[in-house]
């Protein structure tokens, strides 16, 4: 299928959020979407899916022009969308998510379960997946979920399937798999629109990019002839000449120390240090136990053996509570559901660690609150309109910046970053590492987890790399390379 | 519909109430007099003080069905201490104390055991009404506050003409309103109805606060409790029967939200206010009790509808 949108024009209320926007999708065709967030891709693609309705603008499928007037419209012309947060029941079972609102129905009127079962089983076989249909969605893997939202579309015959970020939750394992099934629908005619905001899979994967900045059509760009920094100065609009600033500090006092942490079935014997102004990445597969050792380290899950030391003593951390006291901040990795509560104000959001610090006779000092938080922002840069609106309401490295800020206003002398940079886009991922450089100088202690190694090899002082629940191997930065740490993240080098 | 919802949202329940209490002037202007106005202060403050905890529990995404039976429970507690010889003065505080006491059942199978608030509060009415029928054997306490000044000064009492269960319903509503607006433990409340998780990892004490919420409105029933045995000067082991549902129905009239983190206590206040003036209003107006039902019932669908536009 072939799609060509030009022109677009869509506005919420007096904003306008595309301006001539476009994109140009040809036949057999893997097509990136790319720019920083809220530059308008969801919002280009939901036009494209009947979701909203353009202002102005022309659609034309297969070089007919062609409106799409709902999200059924939209599914009967074959385009699919398969949204970052999965749209699948997790208690029902795959072959019911895959027919929801279009089931098939037997001369009684009644579902027919067994003819369902079989075009699912079809479908999903068609993709390399081999489950019994009547499995109910929460007990298969996030990367099968995805497969099914798949197969889903191929069942309603797709010729246009727009993923966005899908790779965000899925193993290494399960986005080669992932890759190898798209290259193969693309072979037999499907197109693609890929929304991601990891540039190495888009150089795998894609064959065209789009790119858009403030609701606009900026460029297209073959993958074959374009690079790494065109596209980026292309999406934030000037050269972004380093990627990740770094600092030198001389690390000072150990601040923690873990030996032997155990938790039966996701880490263990797990031993490091951290010292002040001192950044330790840590890298693995998702699900290698970084995330689960944070969050025993935070008090927030509890460990089987071994001991935490802060500053030298041993201690206790069975809460958050105590943790905070202790003078550790974290920053999970899930910013919807663990960093913040997004239908509550920036405000209230930036000062709920530390509340009791704005108290007088136990009375909230409002006025000094809003002080504070207002000091943050400007000293975070965290683009809001104020402090009043609804955190939900910013983009996702804003949305970040706040949860930092929250942090940061406990003064901790510990902070555990845990993804801070996930789904945040690229003028602000380099902001928050020049956070995490300021305070490095200011002697805290740092642990940044996280999935992107260049992200870990540009920031870290020192890399731990787990691997399957055990620490592998602490590298020194100057020894650490991409290839050396997917050996050891692989369970290799030993 | 939108434009309604918003309207609502901005200047609250507060509409609902002046345009009933017009209706209600217009059909009888016997309504609008002071004396009146104090007698539906009295009346609501009943409910009233179980709402205001009310909205605590269900301000952090929780519920108290035990509430009319901590009521049922504390005023026979009371009952059977005065005709058994205990000051009054005594007793109040001791009855208060048991209110709370319950309250902290309820709170620690929900925080700690992380039960779900409807089930065990569902279990522990059950509960505690049958603890009322075993101490009473079924049989009301009567003549309580014959030789007690006190707890006759709850019901019957005024200062400077305004009626004591007013002042009490006024000066709860004013302090737990503090609580809730200007403490740590007041926004933490808000924070885990907004998202417990979220508030958890940002070293709120979630469970503490998760239990004392319903410690707070185990105490509010209780001195729900002391009021309504001081009016009926009698202890009924029925006594507590319904009043959960008016609690929440006022909760919900004055814009708390039931899944949690949104909502105000002076929207309590209101929807308390709003319920008290449809039963008097109604009553003055000369409807029947069965329509009276109806319209009590079709007014709480109403704020549900009107909370959820204005959600959104």
């Amino acid at each position: 299928m072939e799609i060509r949108m030009t022109d677009i024009n869509k506005s919420f209320g007096d904003v306008q959020v595309l301006k001539n926007a476009g994109v140009h999708v040809k036949e057999k065709e893997i097509h990136a979407l790319m720019g920083e967030n809220g530059a308008g891709k969801s919002t280009l693609m939901k036009i494209l899916t009947g979701v909203y309705m353009k202002d102005s603008g022309k659609i034309e499928i297969n070089g007919e022009v062609q409106e799409i007037e709902s999200i059924r419209d939209g599914e009967n012309k074959g385009i699919a969308f398969i949204h970052q947060e999965l749209n699948v029941l997790n208690e029902m079972s795959i072959v019911d998510n895959m027919f929801l609102g279009k089931e098939i129905k037997n001369k009684f009127g009644l579902v027919d379960k067994t003819t369902m079962a079989k075009l699912a089983k079809e479908k999903l076989l068609l993709l390399g997946l081999d489950v019994d249909p009547n499995t109910l969605i929460k007990d298969i893997s996030v990367g099968k979920r995805q497969l099914v939202e798949i197969a889903k579309a191929l069942l309603m015959e797709a010729e246009l399937i727009i993923m966005d970020e899908p790779t965000a939750a899925l193993t290494d394992k399960e986005i080669d798999l992932l890759f190898k099934i798209i290259r193969d629908l693309k072979e037999k005619g499907v197109s693609f629109v890929y929304i991601s905001h990891r540039m190495e899979e888009i150089f795998e994967l894609c064959d065209e990019i789009t790119i858009m900045r403030d609701g606009e059509f900026i460029g297209q760009k073959t993958i074959a002839e374009t690079n790494f920094d065109e596209i980026v100065s292309m999406m934030v609009g000037y050269d972004l000449d380093d990627r990740f600033p770094r600092v030198d500090v001389e690390p000072g006092e150990v601040v923690l120390s873990v030996k032997e942490l155990t938790h039966k079935g996701k880490f263990e014997d797990i031993n490091f240090e951290v010292r002040e102004g001192e950044v330790l990445g840590f890298s693995g597969l998702m699900g290698s136990g970084r995330t689960e050792i944070m969050h025993a380290i935070f008090g927030n899950i509890p460990f089987d053996s071994g001991t935490v030391y802060i500053n030298q003593k041993e201690v206790k951390i069975n809460s958050p509570i105590v943790a905070q006291r202790l003078g550790i901040g974290f920053i999970t990795e899930d910013r919807k559901n663990e960093g913040l509560i997004l239908s509550f104000s920036v405000a209230e959001n930036t000062v709920m660690p530390s509340l009791r610090t704005f108290t007088k006779n136990k009375l909230i000092q409002k006025g000094q609150i809003s002080e504070v938080v207002a000091e943050y922002i400007r000293k975070l840069n965290v683009r809001t309109p104020n402090q009043t609106i609804n955190v939900g309401n910013l983009s996702g490295g804003n949305q970040q910046k706040v949860v930092i800020a929250k942090w940061l206003i406990t003064k901790p002398k510990l902070l555990i970053l845990d993804e801070p940079t996930r789904g945040v886009d690229v003028g602000a991922k380099k902001e928050i590492y020049e956070i995490i450089n300021e305070l490095k100088k200011e002697g805290v202690a740092l642990i940044v987890v996280s999935s992107e190694l260049p992200e870990v090899l540009g920031i870290s002082d020192r890399i731990a790399v787990m691997h399957e629940g055990k620490l592998k191997k602490i590298f020194d930065i100057k020894e650490a390379t991409q290839e050396k740490i997917m050996e050891y993240a692989t369970g290799g080098g030993v | 519909m939108e434009k309604l919802g918003s309207i609502y949202n901005r200047f609250g329940t507060i509409i609902v109430l002046l345009a009933l209490m017009l209706i209600v002037t217009i059909i009888n202007p016997q309504f609008l007099t002071m004396y009146n106005i104090l007698n539906i202060f009295k009346q609501v403050s009943i409910n009233g003080l179980i709402a205001l905890g009310m909205t605590f529990v269900i301000l952090t995404g929780g519920i108290d069905l035990s509430v009319g039976a901590i009521l049922g429970f504390s005023g026979m507690i009371l009952g059977l201490m005065i005709t058994g010889g205990t000051p009054d003065l005594l007793a109040i505080p001791a009855v208060l104390a048991i209110g709370a006491l319950l309250g902290y059942f309820n709170g620690f199978f929900i925080s700690k055991l992380k039960l779900q608030a409807f089930i065990v509060t569902l279990a522990t009415m059950t509960m505690f009404n049958g603890l009322t029928l075993i101490v009473s054997d079924g049989i009301p306490a009567s003549g309580v506050t014959k030789d007690a000044p006190v707890l006759d000064f709850f019901s019957q009492g005024s200062i400077l003409g305004i009626p004591f269960p007013m002042i009490i319903f006024v000066v709860a509503f004013l302090i737990l309103l503090i609580l809730l607006q200007n403490t740590v433990f007041g926004r933490g409340v808000y924070a885990i109805g907004g998202n417990e998780e979220v508030a958890r990892l940002s070293s709120i004490p979630t469970n503490r606060i998760k239990t004392w919420v319903y410690v707070i409105s185990g105490m509010m029933s209780a001195l729900a409790g002391v009021v309504l045995t001081s009016r009926l000067s009698s202890a009924q082991p029925t006594a507590g029967a319904g009043f959960e549902l008016d609690a929440i129905a006022a909760v919900v009239i004055g814009g708390t939200s039931l899944a949690g983190g949104r909502g105000r206590l002076f929207g309590t206040f209101i929807g308390v206010l709003i319920i008290g003036v449809l039963n008097n209003g109604l009553n003055i107006i000369g409807v029947s009790a069965f329509f009276q039902q109806f319209i009590k019932g079709l007014v709480i669908l109403l704020a549900v509808i009107l909370d959820r536009k204005s959600a959104r």
